[in-house]
């Protein structure tokens, strides 16, 4: 059974403006893996739990002790742009 | 009356006040410089991995035990995708559908009525970094460009989300401030509104009157302070019910309570923008929490707000008395109980807590002064007024004696002389002298004018310095008259 992908609104999620031909080839391709999905989905898993983790392991903690932090200067060295020790970015629209 | 009936439920985030980050060793800060609290971590920088801090995960155990929330022996965190210049990674370390703390409850008391508040979920996330919009003086729409601080990137949050067991502003009003008082109370967070460590957001719907089905919900955001809430919350029903007898239909959005014009507005959002795609955060392995540790935490819970409060009453003090010392500073309210376990009378004792002692306090902080009382002063002060020992204007002065270091209540009523006379002896001398002088005034007294008996009275108190107990002067000079 062919899977139904609105292949442009999944792109809008990722924020990936792709031309009508990557949209075709995307949503094939995309369409493979749902398939193989759909697949593994079938098997009957009844009375198995969930595998939440593939490392079998569970509560790796940290205790809660404060590390240095990066030099503030070095941080926005790396950044487009920057100023009174802001990052800056083009305007942004709340809850965008 | 009203045809419609307001539902309401609240969304609670609580930033913790955990010495380091959710999930690096940042330090947790407010006001510092911006920028100056952030690690690869933090800011999302490729390769960066999270580690858990384990504080962070009891503390939230500590607020579900609170809410009489059961805590999951198993729980996950999850990506919840999306697109913020705030957000770093491009998604938030959140919990989907195994969060630590599930289905509790809180008893909040309005309009004089106890109501118990649903509590579906108490789940661990991180903090977003801060936005500044400039130009146009902050607003969003007008601004030319977005600044950003991370210090906040990676604070660990917890939000709480209720059932939708509110019908009021004013019961969700009083939900969000006692929700406050218990998470300060526990100590796990500064719980400020203003410095937003602590943030509300609503979601309102309405429907008619003994009907089931919800209505459609509008959440309400930018709430900053108790009273912005209820008026927001006020405003909202106000508009779904216009809208609804008006014929028309109220759409499910996002709103921003607007604190000038008072009343709330349509945000612009993005078709699609609320898809976050959760999945299984695969940096970070599950949470087991045993019950041997939930019950270590349970039995490391403090009183809790809703339970002093009923002890209060049980005590025997009025619902006024116990709102006011509730609301007393916790120090205070030790000295209350302290003084109380020595067989203070409680009414009494917390009338001289929420009256006397706090007004020395307040005294003393505008004038920086130190001043300190301890449960057994209290309770010594309490008892010298109920044997005769003060007088409640000496119990005053001896009050700020004490309060001021210079020793027990005792101590200060005797260096300051305020003992009251309760020796018959001294007294009935005084009177005698009195009586001695006094014959004719005897003589009117006799005839009928008993305003004359304020005057031997007021004679009395003057030959012993005032310091003769008046109920035993009366009764001593009534006796020898009659």
């Amino acid at each position: 059974m062919p899977i139904e992908i609105d292949i442009a609104h999944v792109a809008r999620l990722a924020r990936l403006a792709l031309t009508p031909d990557e949209l075709d080839r995307y949503r094939s391709q995309l369409a493979v893996i749902l398939d193989h999905a759909a697949r593994v989905q079938a098997v009957d898993t009844t009375g198995l739990a969930p595998t939440a983790h593939p490392l079998g392991l569970s509560n790796v903690f940290r205790p809660d002790e404060v590390r240095p932090p990066l030099d503030v200067d070095e941080v926005l060295s790396q950044a487009p742009s920057a100023r009174d020790g802001y990052f800056e970015v083009p305007p942004a629209l709340e809850g965008a | 009356m009203s045809t419609w009936e307001p539902v309401i439920g609240i969304e609670v985030h609580v930033e913790l006040g955990t010495a380091s980050k959710m999930f690096c060793g940042c330090p947790v800060v407010f006001g510092d410089q911006p920028n100056t609290a952030v690690c690869p971590t933090c800011l999302g920088l490729p390769g960066a991995l999270p580690v858990t801090n384990g504080t962070a995960i009891e503390w939230l155990a500590r607020i579900g035990l609170a809410l009489h929330c059961r805590i999951a022996p198993f729980s996950v965190f999850h990506r919840k995708n999306y697109f913020y210049a705030d957000v770093p990674k491009n998604y938030q370390i959140s919990q989907f559908d195994l969060p630590v703390c599930v289905d509790g409850w809180l008893d909040v008391t309005a309009d004089g009525e106890e109501i118990r508040v649903g509590i579906e979920r108490a789940h661990m996330e991180e903090d977003t970094g801060k936005s500044l919009h400039q130009g146009s003086g902050g607003r969003i729409h007008a601004a030319t460009s977005t600044l950003l601080d991370f210090n906040r990137s990676g604070v660990p949050l917890v939000e709480i989300v209720s059932r939708p067991d509110l019908r009021s502003a004013a019961q969700a009003r009083a939900y969000a401030q006692d929700l406050r008082a218990l998470v300060a109370e526990l100590g796990v967070s500064d719980a400020r509104m203003e410095e937003g460590s602590i943030r509300f957001d609503a979601n309102v719907s309405v429907r008619p009157v003994s009907t089931k089905e919800l209505g459609t919900k509008v959440e309400i955001k930018n709430m900053n302070s108790f009273r912005s809430l209820e008026r927001a919350i006020g405003s909202e029903i106000d508009r779904q019910i216009g809208v609804l007898e008006d014929g028309g239909a109220v759409i499910q959005e996002t709103r921003h309570w607007d604190e000038e014009v008072g009343a709330t507005k349509g945000m612009r959002t993005k078709e699609g923008s609320s898809d976050y795609r959760y999945f299984t955060e695969p940096d970070l392995v599950p949470l087991e929490m045993p019950a041997s540790t939930v019950e270590r935490i349970r039995t490391d819970l403090p009183e809790l707000p809703a339970d002093r409060r009923h002890r209060f009453g049980q005590l025997g003090l009025d619902s006024h008395l116990v709102n006011v010392l509730s609301g007393s500073d916790p120090d205070l309210r030790r000295v209350f109980d302290e003084a109380v376990a020595l067989g203070a009378d409680p009414v009494i004792s917390a009338n001289w807590i929420t009256g006397e002692v706090t007004a020395v306090f307040r005294r003393a902080e505008a004038s920086k002064a130190e001043v300190r009382i301890r449960g057994s002063d209290l309770a010594e002060l309490v008892m010298m007024v109920k044997q005769g020992t003060l007088s409640s204007s000496a119990a005053k002065e001896a009050l700020s004696g004490v309060m001021a270091g210079e020793g027990s209540p005792r101590e200060v009523a005797e260096a300051r002389d305020l003992v009251q006379v309760s020796d018959e002896g001294l007294i009935g001398a005084a009177i005698d002298q009195v009586l001695a002088a006094n014959a004719e005034a005897i003589e009117r007294l006799r005839g009928g004018e008993e305003k004359v008996l304020g005057f031997l009275v007021g004679q009395v108190m003057r030959a012993t310095g005032g310091k003769a107990d008046p109920k035993l002067v009366n009764a001593l000079l009534r006796q020898r008259i009659t």
